[in-house]
């Protein structure tokens, strides 16, 4: 198991306010995403515990673009992958997004 | 002035035949053997370097005669050349370490693709090419006929009549070859029946029978459990029935057998009935009788099947749905690999299927390092029939596209390709250069066993998008588009990210938001049956599933 800690730069949706709510399930390959407010509301900061050894890189890229995508500054993602392929994870990622937009 | 010739006789393959006969006569009562006595048969009949097809499909294995041939002296025995579609039981290794095989002319190792590339490696076999099915079966007729063949059939009667089954696969075309060139066609059957249901192969082409201590194997290899289909495959498949088969009117088609291809049949009757699709899309298929078919079935989606095998716990379903498929008079499947190979050639406008490794050019494989699987049927599925002269609204969009927009003289096959981008961490999907050369190289193989040659796939679909390659119109744009879909793999970082967004302006790349999809609908809940049990349900109790299978 390696943790990786990624705090970025991002544009903010002042109207988004995030309750924590979890999204995702750890089991058969998914894996779990925690979005919470976070302290500085021009970066977004990630946690992640992944499964996976030598993927960092992969998964600095694919947190790097999930970033730009989407006014994501503000907050705080915490994510447990379970050996997720990064389809998964960013699927997840913008499934949770939107799904804070939307609500 | 005539000078004296030397007098040619032209029946010589008759009177060897004859002699193999009269050799055999020991052993068998007419043409019933005890199981006993084939080993003793074989040897008896069989000659050093004799071309043999042991029959070995996709699914029914001719396992106690495998078991019997293996079981023969290497001194009596020896230096075969083996012609079968699917080298799949071990039986069919140890021929060749044994001795008694040496040469091997095949399609498909799925189980022993390991063990069959150690035996390349250590010199005791000598592989003649790997084929496609329909190709092997055209060289049954050309140059590598059986002179012998091992085949398996579900019953004889006293005479030697055959009723095959809902599994005929290869038998026919098998015994065609053999049958009509002097050869010896010995059976294994599960049961001797006073009566069959039907005749698939009739006696007089049948020189001996055996009935076997044990009923022949069939691997359940088509059925898929919707449980272990992700929200990345309903998603691939969201684009793949609106970007592709909508878009093009796709009516005839052939699915590979991955969990890829079960997402979109699971999605016919939910997704594809709320965009409207019913009756218009999937209406003809080439394909096993797949469980994960029955809701679209169910749905009204599927007119026609016509299957090359049968699977195993499908069969009281297919027989109480005969508008469906193809059943015989009395009502059991009768299927038939050549024919439906050949239907999905030549009478299908769009093959879908999954992969292992995609380079740059498009190319495909399922062979990586230390495997020796082959291809089966996807080469003849995934490819452009250049000797179609029939056209349909979804071959002509096809070609008009690969043609610049102008009317072109013939169309184009949809070639599908789709892939989660890793398979796993540390296996991309996508790489620079495919295995399949190094294969070559350490195999001293003549080509690189490509599955899909790139020129022949029309557009690859990855949770990223969709590729659609008829667009494009360079080398360079080409590799673009497949880096613009390949991911976070090292090919996909990789892209050039100008012009990748160019492509996408131009349509050839498009994302699930440009086809007007919202990953936030990927999810499972869209996958018309979740469980095996509910597939059950969907047949109305019809489907029973093998042991394996159930989880209740």
């Amino acid at each position: 198991m390696e943790t990786l800690h990624l705090d970025l730069p991002a544009i903010q949706d002042a109207s988004l306010n995030p309750r924590a709510a979890l999204y995702g399930v750890v089991s058969s390959g998914n894996l779990e995403v925690l979005v919470e407010r976070g302290h500085d509301a021009t970066r977004c900061v990630f946690e992640v515990q992944t499964a996976a050894h030598g993927f960092v890189e992969v998964w600095k890229a694919v947190l790097t673009d999930f970033a730009a995508r989407h006014p994501v500054g503000g907050l705080s993602f915490a994510i447990h992958d379970a050996g997720a392929t990064p389809a998964v994870v960013s699927l997840r990622l913008d499934q949770a997004f939107q799904s804070l937009r939307g609500a | 002035m005539n000078a004296l010739q030397p007098i040619r006789t032209w029946n010589h393959e008759a009177l060897r035949r004859q002699a193999r006969l009269e050799r055999s006569t020991p052993f068998s009562r007419g043409k019933a053997v005890a199981a006993r006595d084939m080993v003793s048969l074989l040897e008896a009949l069989l000659e050093p370097g004799d071309r043999v097809c042991l029959e070995g499909n996709n699914q029914k294995q001719a396992d106690f005669l495998a078991e019997s041939l293996a079981a023969c002296s290497p001194q009596r025995v020896h230096d075969l050349h083996l012609v079968q579609s699917v080298l799949a039981l071990p039986a069919h290794i140890e021929l060749f370490e044994k001795g008694i095989a040496r040469r091997l002319d095949f399609s498909f190792a799925g189980p022993q693709a390991h063990r069959l590339a150690r035996l390349v490696q250590s010199r005791s076999i000598e592989i003649g090419a790997i084929h496609t099915y329909l190709e092997l079966f055209g060289r049954y007729f050309i140059d590598l006929t059986p002179q012998v063949c091992l085949i398996a059939a579900q019953a004889a009667d006293a005479e030697g009549n055959l009723y095959l089954g809902p599994n005929t696969e290869d038998t026919p075309v098998i015994v065609e070859a053999t049958a009509f060139k002097s050869g010896i066609v010995i059976a294994q059957v599960n049961e001797q029946l006073e009566r069959l249901p039907r005749v698939d192969i009739p006696a007089s082409w049948v020189d001996f029978f055996v009935v076997a201590p044990t009923p022949n194997h069939i691997e359940p290899l088509f059925t898929r459990d919707p449980r272990h289909i992700t929200e990345i495959q309903v998603l691939m498949a969201m684009m793949a029935i609106k970007g592709i088969y909508a878009e093009y009117g796709v009516e005839r088609l052939n699915h590979g057998i991955g969990f890829d291809t079960a997402a979109i049949e699971l999605l016919l009757p939910t997704y594809g009935e709320s965009l409207g699709l019913k009756g218009k899309i999937a209406r003809y298929w080439a394909l096993n009788p797949h469980p994960t078919l029955i809701p679209a079935i169910e749905a009204g989606f599927v007119e026609r099947v016509h299957s090359f095998g049968s699977e195993v716990g499908m069969e009281a379903y297919v027989a109480a749905r005969p508008d469906i498929f193809f059943p015989g008079a009395d009502g059991s499947l009768r299927s038939n690999r050549a024919f439906c190979q050949t239907a999905g050639l030549y009478a299908c406008d769009l093959f879908i299927g999954s992969t292992l490794q995609i380079d740059l050019e498009g190319n495909s494989s399922t062979a990586t390092l230390g495997r020796i699987t082959g291809f089966g049927g996807a080469p003849n599925m995934g490819s452009d029939a250049r000797g179609r002269r029939h056209a349909s609204a979804a071959w002509l969009k096809a070609g008009q596209e690969k043609n610049g927009g102008q009317t072109p003289a013939r169309g184009q096959k949809l070639v599908v390709q789709t892939v989660e981008t890793w398979r796993e961490p540390g296996h991309p999907a996508f790489v620079e250069r495919l295995d399949a050369w190094q294969l070559k190289q350490d195999m001293g193989m003549a080509l690189p066993p490509i599955m899909i040659y790139g020129d022949d796939v029309s557009h690859i679909v990855t949770e990223e998008g969709m590729a659609n390659l008829l667009l494009c119109r360079s080398p360079e744009e080409r590799e673009q588009a497949i880096r613009g879909v390949a991911g976070y793999t090292p090919v996909g970082m990789a892209r050039d990210h100008a012009l990748v967004e160019n492509l996408r302006d131009r349509g050839i790349i498009r994302r699930p938001a440009d086809m007007g999809i919202d990953v936030r609908d990927a999810t499972r809940d869209l996958l018309a049956a979740r469980s095996i049990k509910d597939l059950v349900r969907a047949s109305g109790g019809l489907y029973q599933p093998p042991k394996q299978f159930r989880n209740w």
